[in-house]
């Protein structure tokens, strides 16, 4: 299976380069490294693999194109256990999302079941916080940019702006990595979103709060600080799978095949 | 010779690999058609998953219809809430009415597969004295298991190689496999849930 892997790559790769790693259409690699995550375990550096990201998030022309050739997904035709009411809440029908959407603009009101579909159907998967949270501390020329001011005030600057989700995509910094948007259009689905151990009920927000979370002494925010990621875990927190929110959106991302 | 027949057949298969979404999709589509009147819309039975139980036979949420379940997420390696989880299970058990005891069962959902192999649910059951049919053990694959604690809103991370941190939660499904209660917290009165489990069960 393996070797069967690694000689898709090198056969994709051939095709469309000749060397170097094989990077799907669309997509960038981002390469391995270590991070210290806001919700870090008992604040230890996690190791991230290298892999391959979406430029941009999925957008309204793309999800409209997905949901035709997988009709269970439109809009009248999805399961209630997989989205809530609100998913594709400001489509019309079934085949357009109006006039109002822009077609390049991140497709929102998504539940986590059609965001994980949607990739799955690409060859693709959803990327973990791990994975999303690594690639998103970028800023233009850094990978790490978290420590810096102008990072942050970028993102709260953000928080601030309305109605952001229907802005073009690639209309933010492109960073580090060849990545856009990741900050500044729309919040991401990410795989394992229900990792994270905080209530989002206020009455319930005792802070470890034993009764509730099995373990939850060793689950505590290692940089407070750090209030534009905090905002994120807190929201990721708070959320259900079958949720469709209107400033949510999702990119996909794909494993690295040939790691040495 | 040998590599370049194999890269032949390789450039055979792909085309196959990548269009295997597509083909998954429009058996699921034509299978709903025939179930669409049996699986509500709300139903856990949509889901696709295939589970080992702790007799390691495979299974499918669905197969479970019929019966009123209640359900919990746990690790057999915890020490911390699951033993207070597994007693609260055991509480509920004992005081639902022998006339409805036959209608219900109790299904723990590993958050660890990788540790709790059917081998080591089998042998949680026999110690803890819940080897019988009423009792399912299941543990799935890393994917199927993030998924199915998405559907009961019950959220955990693995904390160290040994130990998890996670939300206790027991759910209660309906004969149809719907959501009609949760109950959240350790050793918390259940007597809103045995009341449930009373009133749904046949």
């Amino acid at each position: 299976m393996n070797l069967f892997q690694k000689t898709i790559v090198i056969l994709i790769c051939g095709f469309l380069s000749g060397n170097g790693v094989a990077q799907p259409q669309n997509m960038v690699t981002v390469m391995e490294g270590v991070y210290i995550p806001l919700y870090g375990v008992d604040s230890m550096a996690v190791k991230v693999a290298s892999f391959h990201m979406d430029v941009y998030p999925v957008t309204n022309s793309e999800y409209l194109a997905f949901v035709q050739k997988f009709p269970t997904w439109k809009k009248s035709q999805v399961k209630r256990l997989f989205a809530n009411k609100s998913y594709l809440t400001g489509w019309p029908n079934d085949d357009s999302f109006g006039d109002q959407l822009q077609p390049n603009a991140p497709v929102t009101n998504i539940s986590w079941f059609a965001a994980k579909k949607y990739c799955e159907c690409q060859g693709k998967r959803l990327p973990t916080i791990d994975e999303w949270e690594y690639a998103a501390m970028a800023d233009e020329s850094t990978a790490d940019a978290r420590k810096k001011k102008s990072y942050n005030q970028f993102i709260l600057g953000w928080y601030e702006r309305r109605n952001t989700y229907n802005e073009a995509i690639g209309s933010t910094f492109k960073n580090y990595w060849g990545i856009y948007d990741l900050h500044g259009l729309v919040w991401e689905w990410t795989s394992d979103f229900n990792s994270v151990l905080i209530s989002g009920e206020s009455r319930k927000d005792v802070d470890k709060d034993s009764n509730l979370f099995c373990g939850s002494a060793a689950v505590g925010a290692s940089d407070l600080m750090n209030y534009a990621a905090f905002m994120r875990y807190a929201f990721r927190g708070s959320i259900k799978a079958n949720y469709s929110i209107k400033n949510l959106g999702f990119r996909c991302v794909k494993d690295v095949e040939d790691q040495p | 010779m040998k590599y370049i027949i194999r890269h032949i057949l390789f450039i055979l298969v792909i085309p196959a690999l990548f269009t295997s979404c597509k083909d998954k999709n429009s058996e699921v589509i034509a299978e709903a058609s025939v179930t669409d009147t049996a699986i509500s819309e709300l139903s856990i039975y949509n889901l696709p998953s295939v589970w080992t139980t702790q007799n390691n036979e495979a299974i499918e949420l669905k197969e479970l219809n019929g019966d009123v379940l209640v359900m919990v997420m746990i690790y057999t390696s915890c020490t911390a809430a699951c033993p207070r989880l597994i007693a609260d299970m055991r509480a509920i058990e004992a005081q639902v009415p022998d006339s409805k005891k036959g209608n219900v069962k109790y299904v723990f959902i590993s958050i660890d597969p990788a540790t709790d192999t059917p081998q080591r649910l089998k042998a949680f059951a026999i110690e803890n004295d819940m080897d019988d049919e009423k009792w399912i053990f299941l543990r799935g694959t890393e994917e199927d298991t993030r998924e199915f604690a998405a559907v009961l809103a019950v959220n955990y991370k693995k904390i160290s190689p040994m130990d998890f941190s996670h939300s206790n939660i027991i759910s209660v499904f309906n004969q149809k496999g719907e959501l009609v209660h949760q109950k959240e917290g350790l050793g918390v009165n259940n007597k809103e849930t045995v009341e449930k489990i009373v009133e749904t069960a046949r």
